[in-house]
């Protein structure tokens, strides 16, 4: 019954510039199904995410304690190779970020990095990864247009073949559909049901609706604690912390970073 | 390792010594100058060349006192001028002016930075020295008669002159600093000032100057270390006469930048003679980069201290 | 007591706008002065001829030699100070953290060399040629000059990197990139327009400078043909000219001084609306 583990987080503290954002979290993350990780504001959700694939590491003054092992590899290890790791998580932005060129060399660009030069399987990847993201209909016809052109919407779904091209095992979404219009958010999420699948997928989300739609996992984080965690029905329905409660009945005053006690 | 890493890796390696270089580049004229000027340094004190005004080179006389004065003397008088001009001109775009003023502005600013000195040099005998001389000395030497005004030079190649167009010539680098400073108030201290009823220039005097206050003292240092600088504008109109104690502003002035260029084509034929340029551009490069390393560190100070 | 206050602001306001409108009516008459001065004695010997006999007293001939000088030393110092200026940045924002300490010293180093004079740079060009047995050359005088820009091209470089947005740099190490990868084809290419307005404004710095090229490139006559030779370039052709006691020749240096304007003028124009122009890819 039990999914494998596939990103185990033991003991994880993060502190910026000695501010703690988490605090010993533990926490494992199933395989091929969807996390959701939910809490308020500031709580931590980004940071923990970007743990996982360390684009921590690039924030000023950052420091990491604990340990995550993906695939039961611990990849905190000094000299972990960092452009492996990344290629096996795709992550989705809060706000779609697309690389300053055409439609079709934005999903190219991890093709050709990770070593695909041939120009016919290059365009067939391409075309693939489209599709995929429910993108190919929409921009068959100007694959040579900057990104930069497309709607918010559709520069999302652009970022997911982005990131499914370089064939990740691990989708971490960052609030991705915060941005959109309900129609484009929709469509992701309809894309998300359908890829877990084949994926890991770890949601942040600020919606707890989508978080009831699409997770079969959940996570709480407050003020940079996990306070409770498991399967997303049981966490919903019936939820052991005090605090967890209170959130998702949405009586929850949001945390302005003070202490509540 | 792969061959990705492996090319970050060269990339990182060969950038870092890249930037080495440019971190020892300073060091590296300062020595350069400092090793090329030792045979003057030799049985002469330090005090004797920075503070003697015998200049006299066939005799191996090598006082630089009297450029050092002409230096001060000068940039002085343009600092005077430009000093205010470049403040109100700062507060005015950054608290005044309209959004299309400020944007304007811009290219104004950078042109007149990247105008040739000679350029300037042209200008100044074109017009500012003929302004002196007929209208500025004429007016004022014959009523004023005591220092720093009093003077029976009536060419217009002048201190002044000089003073005038460096004045003009560092208005850029101020203005731009100390925008850039004002800019960096937060409006919320505009705010409570105009909330609490105060008038515009209230606000501006008492809360957003106390504010960055440091930073327009770090663009004044800035100003003053450019226009001691400043070579081939200067040359072209303040005289350059050598005099031991500035006595007027109409007086002619040999700052000591402009001895450097003058003296292109004949320092190799007396003795120590190169050796003593050298220094000159040795102290010059002394008084610059601490200069510069004060008025830069105040303003690499308040960045950091803003996030 | 209030109405005093009123005054003031009055008064104040009315310093600033005079002190604006100072600076900006000067760079009016310094441009009405030399477009004036200059035209009268632009011709077309003047640009296409070098100095014939006698023209330090009023022969024929033109400045060819400087524009010609200029142009090849600026675009030779511009491509040196490249070769330094890019890797330097790149190195600043895409190696190092914006807070490091090392990144502080390299950007403090660039501000206490930007603030040298170019005079001391010029005798540092000549130190360097005296003891290695050098004459002033155009090879000499390229080197010093794309040292003096140095500073001022990797400055303004720097601050159209902090222009990018760190979202940027994540999206590219988010698909693996490694950071040689996400800095020559991700970042440069959102960079690339602020990067050459950086160039030319350091090329129109390079070319306007005369100080440093007095003792290092010294001037010539002729047009620049060899890496080792003397070369004229277009302040010192001013310099000159306006150094002798005849009007024509003076003249004359109106003229290179108009040249030299309208270059750095067009430069700077062209600098503008590069920076005005985001990207083709980018927002
Ligand atoms: N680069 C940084 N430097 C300093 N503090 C940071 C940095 N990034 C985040 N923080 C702080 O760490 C805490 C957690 O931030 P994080 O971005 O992980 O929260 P979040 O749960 O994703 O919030 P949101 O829902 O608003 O996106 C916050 O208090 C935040 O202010
Ligand atoms: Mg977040």
């Amino acid at each position: 019954m039990e999914a494998r583990t596939h990103i185990r987080v033991e003991d994880l503290s993060v502190w910026y510039g000695g501010h703690p954002a988490l605090k010993d979290v533990t926490l494992s993350i199933p395989d091929k199904k969807i996390t959701a990780i939910i809490g308020p504001s500031g709580c931590g959700k980004t940071t923990l995410l970007k743990s996982f694939n360390r684009l921590i590491d690039l924030q000023e003054g950052v420091r990491m304690e604990g340990r995550i092992l993906v695939d039961d590899e611990d990849i905190t290890a000094p000299g972990a190779d960092l452009t492996r790791l990344r290629k096996k998580m795709g992550l989705l932005f809060q706000r779609p970020q697309v690389l300053p060129m055409s439609i079709f060399e934005n999903v190219a660009y991890g093709l050709r990095i990770h070593g695909e030069n041939d120009r016919l399987r290059l365009g067939e990847k391409v075309e693939h990864y489209l599709r995929m993201a429910g993108l190919w209909a929409e921009v068959r016809d100007r694959l040579a247009a900057p990104a930069a052109k497309l709607s918010i919407g559709q520069q999302q779904r652009l970022c997911l073949a982005r990131g499914l091209a370089v064939e990740p095992e691990v989708i971490l979404g960052d609030e991705p559909t915060s941005a959109l219009d309900p129609h484009s958010a929709e469509r992701i999420e309809q894309r998300f049901l359908e890829l877990k699948r084949d994926y890991t997928i770890v949601l942040v989300t600020h919606i707890l609706r989508q978080a009831r739609r699409l997770a079969d996992y959940a996570a709480f984080v407050y003020m940079g604690e996990l306070v409770e965690h498991g399967p997303a029905a049981e966490l919903f329905a019936h939820p052991k912390d005090p605090r967890t409660e209170a959130y998702i009945s949405g009586r929850f005053i949001e945390s302005t970073g003070e202490d509540p006690d | 390792m792969d061959i990705r890493q492996i090319k970050d890796a060269i990339a990182r390696r060969s950038m870092g010594l890249v930037a080495l270089g440019v971190m020892s580049a300073a060091f590296l004229v300062g020595f350069g100058l400092y090793w090329r000027a030792r045979p003057v340094l030799a049985g002469r004190r330090w005090t004797e060349i920075l503070f003697s005004a015998a200049w006299h080179p066939a005799r191996g006389e090598f006082g630089l006192g009297g450029f050092i004065l002409g230096s001060f003397w000068v940039t002085a008088i343009a600092m005077v001028i430009a000093v205010p001009l470049s403040l109100l001109t700062a507060l005015y775009l950054s608290e005044y002016a309209s959004r299309r003023t400020r944007e304007w502005s811009r290219p104004v600013v950078d042109v007149l930075a990247g105008i040739s000195p000679v350029v300037y040099g042209v200008w100044g005998m074109l017009v500012v020295v003929p302004l002196v001389r007929d209208y500025a000395m004429p007016f004022l030497s014959s009523r004023l008669k005591f220092f720093p005004f009093a003077s029976d030079n009536f060419t217009g190649f002048s201190a002044l002159a000089g003073g005038v167009v460096l004045a003009v010539m560092v208005v850029p680098i101020m203005v731009s600093v100390m925008e850039e400073i004002l800019r960096t108030v937060p409006p919320e201290i505009r705010e409570a000032s105009l909330a609490l009823g105060a008038t515009r220039w209230q606000t501006t005097k008492k809360a957003v100057l106390k504010k960055a206050w440091p930073g327009v003292v770090a663009a004044i240092i800035l100003g003053f270390s450019r226009a001691s600088g400043e070579t081939m504008a200067v040359l072209m109109v303040a005289g350059c006469a050598l005099q031991a104690v500035p006595k007027s502003i109409f007086d002619p002035a040999y700052p000591l930048p402009a001895l450097i260029a003058n003296t292109y084509g004949e320092m190799m034929s007396v003795p120590l003679y190169d050796a003593a340029i050298l220094l000159a551009a040795l102290v010059l490069f002394l008084l610059t980069v601490l200069f510069n390393a004060v008025g830069w560190g105040i303003l690499l100070r308040l960045e950091k201290r803003e996030g | 007591m209030t109405q005093a206050r009123f005054i003031e602001e009055k008064i104040f306001r009315g310093l600033m706008l005079a002190a604006a409108g100072m600076v900006a009516g000067s760079l009016g008459l310094i441009l009405a002065t030399v477009f004036v001065k200059g035209f009268r004695a632009l011709s077309f010997d003047m640009l296409f001829k070098t100095p014939q006999g006698g023209y330090y007293i009023g022969g024929g001939g033109g400045i060819a030699n400087a524009i010609a000088g200029s142009l090849v030393l600026g675009l030779g110092a511009t491509l040196l100070a490249l070769l330094v200026s890019l890797p330097l940045v790149f190195y600043l924002n895409v190696y190092l953290r914006r807070r490091s300490r090392l990144a502080f010293f390299i950007r403090f180093s660039l501000d206490v060399l930007w603030g040298i004079p170019s005079i001391v740079y010029g005798a540092f060009g000549f130190t360097v040629m005296v003891t290695l047995g050098l004459k002033a050359s155009l090879l000499a005088g390229t080197l010093t000059v794309g040292l003096l820009i140095i500073p001022i091209m990797a400055r303004s470089m720097d601050e159209v990197f902090k222009m990018v947005p760190p979202e940027l740099h994540e999206a590219a190490y988010a698909l693996g990139s490694t950071r040689w990868e996400a800095a020559m084809k991700v970042i440069l290419r959102q960079a690339f327009p602020g990067l050459a307005a950086a160039v030319l404004i350091a090329f129109g710095r390079g070319i306007g400078d005369a100080a440093s090229v007095l003792f290092t490139a010294s001037f010539t006559d002729a047009l620049p043909t060899s890496l080792f030779r003397p070369v004229a370039t277009l302040p010192l052709a001013i310099f000159f000219q306006l150094g002798t006691p005849f009007p024509e020749v003076q003249e004359r240096g109106y003229a290179a001084a108009l040249v030299l304007t309208l270059i750095v003028l067009a430069v700077s124009v062209l600098a503008r609306a590069l920076t005005r122009r985001v990207t083709r890819h980018s927002r």
